[in-house]
């Protein structure tokens, strides 16, 4: 059963990207992680985001368009990047999500993946 | 929160599970009891606070459960259109019971039975499944909710909760039995019973929150569980040596972090911060429990915090001694803790290369996973100058690492490697 889990940044872990003083660090737990995944045999794709300034946010109700910079909630937390993974239940995803880095300092939302028939 | 209530909080945490047991133990219905009882908490939160706590509180909590066990009994029984067995029900050995003001006023007389050990072996019933036991015990032993046991073991909220209903629902069907085990299968059914108390502890030492001196902590509540276990079993060696161990660990939990929360290995930890009063009562329970005779893998644990305590405090190499412990605790249960204990005191006395070759004996699928081989092993190769395949384990490490603390832990000791 596939799940994605949904990485949640806070401002600090996104400037931490290109901090020279922690980049390092950052990239490092982010590369043994998804390794992890990798080894463990149950990784199933995901991909990471650029940072949520870089976002821009449609909506157009009733046919009138609205564009606005920046992601549709304004949150201490954001989106980051997600990471699929194939196991066989919630609990395991969860054991997972725990080991995702932005556990410890956004958060880590867990979904089961809509299979399209 | 006002006095009262505070007050009650507390009853209410030490009397919880002997009342749950006492209500529980005739009817096999946990979940029954479970209700009575937080209603009886609940009219106890809306009455003492004006009309003052009563001279024995127990008693008066355990009465009020059982009247509103009865009123939902019979409530049940009228839903069921079956008003004439109200009788039967009443005339009952619950009705002895009901509430007239007089005989709430004769609670102080009642004497209050301890059944939790029966309780404790009805949760680690081998009928029960054995993930479900540990939760089964905080919640009807200790009363922690759902959720915050579904936190601790990582499980989805619901999830735990439908576990926990689907197994007090098979004790109450099975009719799985409030009792004492004989003779003949006590030490079988009793470890079960401490493996699930040891389960609690190890759930609260995994949690970066968890300090020592917080009590509702689940490592204080699993040694308040081997205490109470103790209380009601005196004279069973591996009782005392679980409360040994966990004294061991909890003596120097505090010592795992430094002020600025940075992650502090056994050998590095400052000796000062370890807790000198749960060590010498650690010492004590683990004598006690030798002079009777009869060794298992909680002593021998045990046996093995004590010799690395001591190695600490003295600075006596004695790392044969703990080779030795871990090789009969190999003989009780070969566990991953216990083979990368047993692998790492081998490093000691033998070198690396030895240790290595006993880590590589491991079935890999089943470490491929679990943080503390890779992060011995990276010790390890390190240790033996094989730094290239001693970084990437660290990196396996790291990445399987959910402790913050542990994981700048890891990437520092990676650093250093290469340095």
């Amino acid at each position: 059963m596939k799940f994605a889990i949904m990485v949640y940044e806070t401002a600090e872990d996104f400037s931490n990207r290109s901090d020279a003083a922690a980049q390092g660090e950052y990239w490092a737990a982010y590369s043994a992680y998804s390794k992890a995944l990798k080894e463990a045999g149950v990784a199933a794709g995901g991909t990471a985001l650029l940072p949520p300034d870089t976002a821009t946010s449609l909506r157009s109700p009733a046919g009138k368009r609205h564009i606005q910079d920046g992601p549709f909630i304004e949150a201490k937390e954001q989106l980051g990047g997600m990471f699929l993974i194939d196991v066989p239940d919630l609990d395991i995803a969860l054991q997972w999500a725990a080991k995702c880095p932005s556990a410890a300092t956004g958060g880590v939302e867990v979904r089961p993946v809509l299979e399209m028939g | 929160m006002s006095l009262t209530n505070q007050t009650i909080e507390r009853i209410g945490r030490e009397c919880y599970g002997r009342l749950l047991s006492i209500l529980a133990a005739r009817s096999n219905d946990l979940a029954a009891a479970e209700d009575a009882l937080s209603e009886a908490f609940a009219e106890a939160l809306n009455r003492w606070p004006e009309a003052g706590i009563p001279d024995n509180p127990e008693a008066w909590l355990l009465t009020t459960a059982r009247r509103k066990r009865l009123d939902g009994f019979r409530r049940s029984i009228i839903q069921q259109g079956a008003i004439e067995h109200i009788g039967h029900a009443i005339a009952g050995e619950e009705s002895r019971r009901i509430s007239s003001q007089r005989e709430m006023d004769s609670d102080s007389m009642i004497e209050i039975q301890d059944e939790r050990l029966k309780l404790m072996f009805v949760c680690a019933h081998p009928a029960i499944e054995e993930t479900v036991r540990t939760p089964l015990m905080l919640q009807t032993l200790l009363g922690l909710d759902a959720a915050r046991i579904a936190s601790s073991m990582l499980v989805a909220p619901s999830t735990m909760g439908q576990r926990l209903s689907r197994a007090k629902r098979k004790i109450r069907d099975a009719k799985i039995p409030f009792q004492i085990p004989n003779k003949e299968d006590l030490d079988t059914r009793l470890a079960s019973v401490l493996e699930a108390i040891y389960a609690a502890y190890g759930l609260g030492w995994d949690d970066p929150s968890c300090t020592s001196d917080d009590t509702t902590s689940l490592t204080s509540e699993a040694i308040w569980l081997a205490r109470t276990t103790i209380d009601l079993l005196p004279n069973h060696p591996e009782t005392l040596g679980l409360l040994s161990l966990m004294l061991f660990c909890d003596a120097r939990a505090s010592a795992r972090r430094d002020d600025f929360d940075r992650y502090i290995p056994f050998d590095e930890q400052s000796l000062d911060k370890w807790d000198v009063r749960k060590i010498e009562e650690a010492e004590a329970l683990l004598r006690q429990a030798s002079k009777m005779g009869e060794v298992g893998p909680f002593q021998l644990e045990a046996a093995i915090q004590s010799a690395h305590t001591y190695r600490r405090l003295t600075g006596h190499n004695n790392w044969n001694e703990i080779l030795h412990l871990y090789e009969g605790l190999l003989r009780y249960c070969q566990t991953f803790g216990a083979l990368i204990g047993h692998a790492l005191a081998l490093a000691e006395t033998d070198g690396p290369q030895a240790a290595l070759s006993q880590l590589d004996c491991l079935d890999h699928e089943r470490v491929k996973s679990h943080l503390p081989y890779w992060a011995a092993r990276a010790e390890l190769l390190s240790r033996a100058g094989r730094l290239a395949e001693a970084i990437e384990a660290f990196s396996r490490a790291i990445g399987l690492a959910s402790d913050p603390a542990v994981r700048s832990f890891l990437q520092e000791r990676s650093k250093q490697s290469i340095a």
